[in-house]
């Protein structure tokens, strides 16, 4: 039997030069780059991110399947109707929870969430919070490789059908399992979409590179997430709770030294909207908005106040 | 393929003759911070797949760049502040990519070693002239960059062939003679450095670099909280530095700034910082530092102690 064969250019180093590998965005260290100064002198900002997702019972699972979704064999009972849950009772505890603490919260949602629960949508609408948009629906997934029209068509129906729904203009985007092609960012761009949050390499805006305009990339971190800390990781709500508000000191503290940082939460009703959980929830809102240094707003008056700041 | 790889004969952590550091210090500190370039879409390597996504695979690539753009000054602020002097696993075509990172460990007279060229390019499948091809140009980058002869060698993402350490070897003999190329940190039996056997007979020793204190393998593998491997370092300095007493350890903690660095995970490694450089009797090192003084001071006794207790069933 013979073994594999490296292919041939295995040891070739095409993009081995200055900067990335690639040319989506530039190389920049965060410490090079212009302190950036909150409104009404705050150090950070806080960007509540709420994922309002829908997972299909009848998931396809192309190219993968997504994390959260249905494991079992179809129907998956189980996976939907607590993924359902979120959406019908732990989103109502996560309402409370911001308007006791003065949260401004920005929705992620899917489109489908949208043509599917109106009373919900009509709430958000009611409470003027931004919405952005979190693809079509959970199932839905960007992928490489991925058809161009047929992701094109994707993008395109999710925004106008988002767009007509909630009668705001979207402005941003966050991908289903943050999944992309190479294609995405330029059909986000060419899609009316100013901000995108998938990537994960930053803690400040930075310009995206995109043929058709400027894109900027939004820090929203996966590793404060509570999918990924408490399911994936398996840490428990109270462990949680701790490494926000560790988090929320540190970058206090360093937002002193260093210029204006964002704590950037993205949660979800299904997850922390438990009975048994949402209470860790409400420690870490009261935590970190009774810091004088803490700024609650909208992913995008944070976008918007960086552009301003940086002039 | 062999039962054993035969670097090294069995050696019981007892009655082994005994280390001293410096200054009469118990335990030899080292923090080894990886630095890494991982690509976008690195060629396929039919052994392993380097992202679990397909290509663009945004998650993984996206929170290593992180690393390199915001974690990397985090940590070396942190490394500053303790007095520590890093010993820096280099994905070498770093020096290209980012050489602004490569200026501020220069500054600080951080030691290099070679962790291959990217970290998305494996041993896997390569002839052992494609290895040493790719060994030498790593070594070559660092000290072009840096002008360091590389000491130590990780081969990129612990991926090996049986012929790893002796190309390593080999290549910095060629290159360095005895000045370079000496320690290895691929191997994780041991708490004290030990001889190895190579095929070109070099004085080199394993220093151990510890799997278990990894933030990767801690905060990625076994997915801990921040504060309970906070802890486990604690729990690591504090074992080793009472062993000490009666023959000097080696304490590593291997860390990647896109772990680390985290502003969750932070706290918990400053507190076990503070927490190890607090006590009197460590000898705050480098990689090169500690497998040279052991060269120097205790190899020739480790191998006449080794094959005196070489006992026959």
């Amino acid at each position: 039997m013979s073994e594999p064969e490296l292919d041939k250019d295995y040891l070739k180093y095409p993009h081995r030069t200055y900067g990335m590998d690639h040319d989506r965005y530039k190389w920049s260290m965060l410490k090079d780059r212009p302190k950036i100064n909150w409104p009404d002198g705050k150090r950070l900002a806080l960007w509540v991110n709420v994922g309002l997702q829908f997972f299909p019972l009848n998931q396809k699972g192309i190219p993968f399947k997504v994390p959260g979704g249905m494991t079992k064999p179809y129907p998956d009972l189980r996976h939907f109707s607590l993924r359902d849950y979120g959406n019908r009772v732990g989103i109502y505890r996560f309402f409370k929870a911001f308007d006791r603490f003065n949260i401004k919260p920005t929705f992620a949602m899917n489109t489908r969430i949208a043509e599917r629960i109106p009373y919900l949508l009509n709430k958000i609408k009611e409470r003027e919070d931004e919405i952005i948009c979190h693809g079509f629906h959970m199932d839905a997934i960007h992928y490489g490789g991925q058809d161009k029209n047929e992701e094109s068509e994707l993008i395109k129906r999710s925004l106008d059908t988002l767009r007509t729904l909630s009668g705001q203009a979207i402005k941003g985007w966050l991908s289903p399992a943050r999944s992309e092609s190479d294609n995405t960012p330029d059909l986000l761009a060419s899609n009316g979409i100013s901000y995108f949050c998938d990537w994960v390499n930053d803690d400040m805006p930075y310009p995206f590179t995109s043929a058709q305009s400027n894109l900027i990339a939004m820090p929203l971190s996966t590793e404060l997430e509570d999918y990924h800390v408490i399911l994936n990781n398996q840490h428990s709500a109270e462990s949680w709770a701790e490494q926000v508000c560790d988090a929320c000191d540190f970058l206090i503290k360093e937002s002193k030294t260093e210029g204006g940082r964002i704590l950037s939460l993205n949660i979800h009703p299904w997850v922390l909207g438990q009975p048994h959980r949402i209470a860790q929830l409400e420690k870490v809102l009261e935590y970190v908005s009774t810091k004088p240094e803490v700024w609650s707003a909208y992913a995008g008056d944070i976008l918007t106040a960086w552009t301003t700041d940086q002039g | 393929m062999k039962e054993d790889p035969g670097y090294y004969d069995y050696w019981p952590y007892e009655n082994r003759p005994k280390i001293e550091w410096p200054n009469g210090a118990q335990i030899a500190f080292w923090v080894a911070p990886n630095i890494e370039f991982y690509e976008l879409n690195p060629p396929p390597n039919p052994y392993r797949s380097p992202w679990p996504q397909p290509h663009p695979a945004v998650p993984g690539y996206s929170i290593r760049d992180w690393g390199n753009r915001v974690g990397h000054m985090r940590q070396m602020q942190l490394l500053d502040k303790y007095g520590i002097r890093g010993s820096v696993s280099l994905s070498s075509a770093l020096c290209d990519h980012h050489p602004e990172i490569i200026e501020l460990c220069k500054e600080r007279n951080w030691e290099f070693f070679s962790h291959g060229i990217y970290n998305t390019r494996y041993t896997y499948g390569m002839t052992p002239q494609q290895e040493k091809d790719t060994i030498k140009d790593s070594l070559e980058s660092i000290f072009k960059h840096t002008g360091q002869q590389c000491a130590g060698y990780l081969a990129p993402a612990l991926s090996h062939s049986e012929y790893t350490l002796d190309l390593f070897a080999e290549v910095s003999s060629e290159m360095f003679g005895d000045d370079g190329g000496f320690y290895s940190c691929d191997l994780f039996h041991d708490d004290q450095p030990t001889p190895i056997r190579l095929r070109n007979k070099k004085r080199f020793v394993s220093i151990p670099y510890s799997l278990e204190m990894n933030d990767t393998i801690a905060y990625l593998v076994q997915k801990v909280p921040p504060r309970q491997y906070g802890q486990a370092l604690k729990a690591n300095f504090d074992r080793l530095y009472q062993e000490g007493e009666q023959s000097g350890t080696i304490m590593c903690i291997p860390t990647h700034n896109y772990q680390v660095s985290c502003s969750h995970r932070i706290k918990a490694y400053e507190e076990a910082l503070e927490y190890i450089t607090g006590h009197s009797n460590v000898w705050i090192a480098t990689g090169r530092e500690i497998a040279s003084y052991y060269l120097e001071h205790y190899y020739d006794d480790a191998l006449l102690d080794i094959t005196s207790k070489l006992t026959k069933v």
